[in-house]
């Protein structure tokens, strides 16, 4: 691999939050292209705070943030409207947008990419199936369609594999590999640990971060537990690598 | 058929007021119903009604100075949607009661001046609209606003679809929410001003939001929606110009009735309606609003 240090995200000392009051704070780190990272907090943790901030939604309060290229952005499907009127092959022209000329109809280039990212993600035969009527994981995997069409360098991903059926985390996880292989840098919130061993990365954020690096570096009781407080529990019979999950059900405040 | 029947529907457009009156609510019709269907799906039908009624001032000065009720109505928006704007911003009370507050108290401004003695024109035309008093002044508006307008729903399809699908997605693609959704109101205020003069200040809201209820659970697309919308506008107001015609009804109130009336069958229409048309379609999508 060659050394270029090609960033596609840097983050220096950011700080964010609403109305005066600071929820995410002390956040530094650097993504290469290429690069995967999981996002890992609980809930109120910081997590689309930090999204919202690479997005340009939020200006930060304090240090200072760099992104390759207008990221994409793959939403929780909750976010979408599901009684609007559109098929999977609408939402995913919709990325085409990010090509400028808005005020144009989809040109050849921009359907056939669509249909391209639509086969991608597996969802070649329901290109034309509205996307209320699609299951969670295929609605799922319809924005993520979205996103390979817009043909960001850094993708921004909310949660994609929570509520979604194992073929489509599968299909999911496959499209990583490809666009991590192409020089994309990934970056994707999860609430799960077990499933942030996959990623080159992970960040763990705590209303600041705690910690980034190697899953093996990161992964380990004292950060979990800063990062989780007492919403962890620890496995310590499962397996070699000591599974850790979280509970979601019973938190205490919830900030976002 | 016999002759009678198709007689007794011909008859209102024997005569130049009535074919006067169907044009523009033809005209009003096709784009509000269009434009409706956005106003339904952003949620912007109480910022719309408050809007419309809103204006009611300007139209009143407009009567009494002898100007053009077209040019009153569109003053009047202008100086309703930044008061509205400024009674909505007010967080002790929130968005609605402040909004309730300024719409009553303009109302309540508009009645005052038209009931001045010396007031030439009749409130109720005013606040009920009078279709079967359009000048060609008000055709040509019309027509404008048609053209113009829609125009620019056309070219904000995309945009427009993709907000309302997910605002933070659009966001990501580069589309600008806020901008759309001002493009949004401006296109409202401009239709609620032209359209005020057949429909009146209070009826007006209804070919703005009925159409769109209308079609709404019906439509497979954002373009087909905007278009049957328009085509129930046009023919809601063909209906109520033929009741007005033989019943000596109000115009206004007529079509306004009309109006929900289509509103209310299409809500209460089979949703499997729309499973059948969908059937017969392909997996094509329409990028594009009305052609």
């Amino acid at each position: 691999m060659s050394v270029g240090s090609d960033v596609a995200v840097r983050a220096d000392g950011l700080a964010a939050g609403y109305g005066g009051e600071v929820v995410l704070r002390e956040v530094t780190f650097t993504v290469d292209a290429g690069r995967s990272v999981c996002v890992l907090g609980p809930n109120g943790g910081g997590k689309t705070t930090l999204f919202r901030v690479l997005l340009g939604e939020l200006r930060p309060v304090a240090g200072h943030f760099r992104v390759a290229g207008r990221p994409a952005y793959v939403a929780q499907t909750e976010r979408t409207r599901l009684d609007f009127p559109v098929t999977a092959l609408d939402v995913a022209l919709m990325g085409a947008l990010a090509r400028g000329r808005w005020w144009l109809p989809p040109g050849r280039n921009d359907r056939a990419a669509a249909r391209a990212a639509l086969e991608r993600v597996g969802l070649g035969a329901q290109a034309g199936v509205r996307f209320g009527e699609l299951s969670g994981g295929q609605r799922q995997r319809a924005l993520l369609a979205r996103a390979l069409v817009h043909d960001a360098r850094v993708l921004l991903l909310d949660e994609p594999l929570s509520g979604v059926d194992p073929a489509s985390a599968a299909l999911i996880g496959g499209v990583f590999d490809e666009l991590r292989a192409g020089g994309r840098a990934l970056l994707v919130s999860s609430h799960d640990v077990e499933s942030a061993r996959g990623f080159d990365l992970v960040l763990c954020l705590h209303q600041r971060q705690v910690a980034f690096g190697p899953p093996a570096e990161v992964l380990e009781r004292p950060t979990l537990q800063a990062t989780y407080g007492r919403e962890m529990i620890v496995l310590e019979d499962a397996g070699p690598a000591r599974a850790v999950t979280v509970q979601h059900h019973d938190h205490e405040h919830d900030e976002e | 058929m016999t002759v009678e029947p198709v007689d007794f529907l011909l008859d209102p457009l024997r005569s130049g007021i009535d074919r006067r009156a169907l044009l523009e609510l033809a005209l009003v019709g096709v784009f509000c119903g269009a434009l409706g269907f956005w106003v339904v799906t952003e949620r912007l039908a109480y910022a719309a009604e408050s809007l419309s009624h809103g204006l009611l001032p300007g139209l009143v000065i407009a009567a009494l100075a002898g100007a053009s009720l077209l040019l009153g109505a569109a003053g009047g928006a202008v100086v309703a949607a930044g008061l509205l704007a400024l009674a909505a911003r007010d967080e002790r009370i929130g968005p609605d009661t402040g909004t309730a507050v300024a719409v009553t108290g303009l109302v309540g401004l508009g009645a005052l001046l038209a009931l001045e003695p010396e007031a030439p024109q009749r409130l109720d035309e005013l606040l009920f609209g009078d279709p079967l008093g359009v000048g060609d002044g008000d055709l040509v508006a019309a027509t404008a606003l048609l053209v113009a307008g829609g125009a620019a729903l056309v070219a904000l399809h995309r945009p427009l679809c993709a907000v309302a699908f997910d605002p933070s997605g659009a966001a990501a693609a580069g589309v600008r929410p806020g901008l759309v959704r001002i493009a949004l109101l401006a296109l409202l205020a401009a239709a609620i001003a032209v359209a005020a003069r057949g429909l009146g200040a209070l009826l007006v809201l209804a070919v703005l939001v009925a159409p769109p209820v209308a079609v709404a659970r019906h439509a497979g697309t954002p373009a087909r929606a905007m278009l049957a919308a328009g085509a129930v506008a046009v023919l809601a107001g063909l209906v109520g110009i033929e009741v007005s015609f033989h019943a000596g009804s109000a115009a206004g109130a007529s079509v306004a009735l009309a109006l929900c009336l289509a509103a209310a069958v299409g809500a209460a229409l089979p949703h499997s309606l729309r499973r059948g048309a969908d059937a017969g379609r392909t997996a094509s999508p329409r990028g594009r609003g009305p052609a």
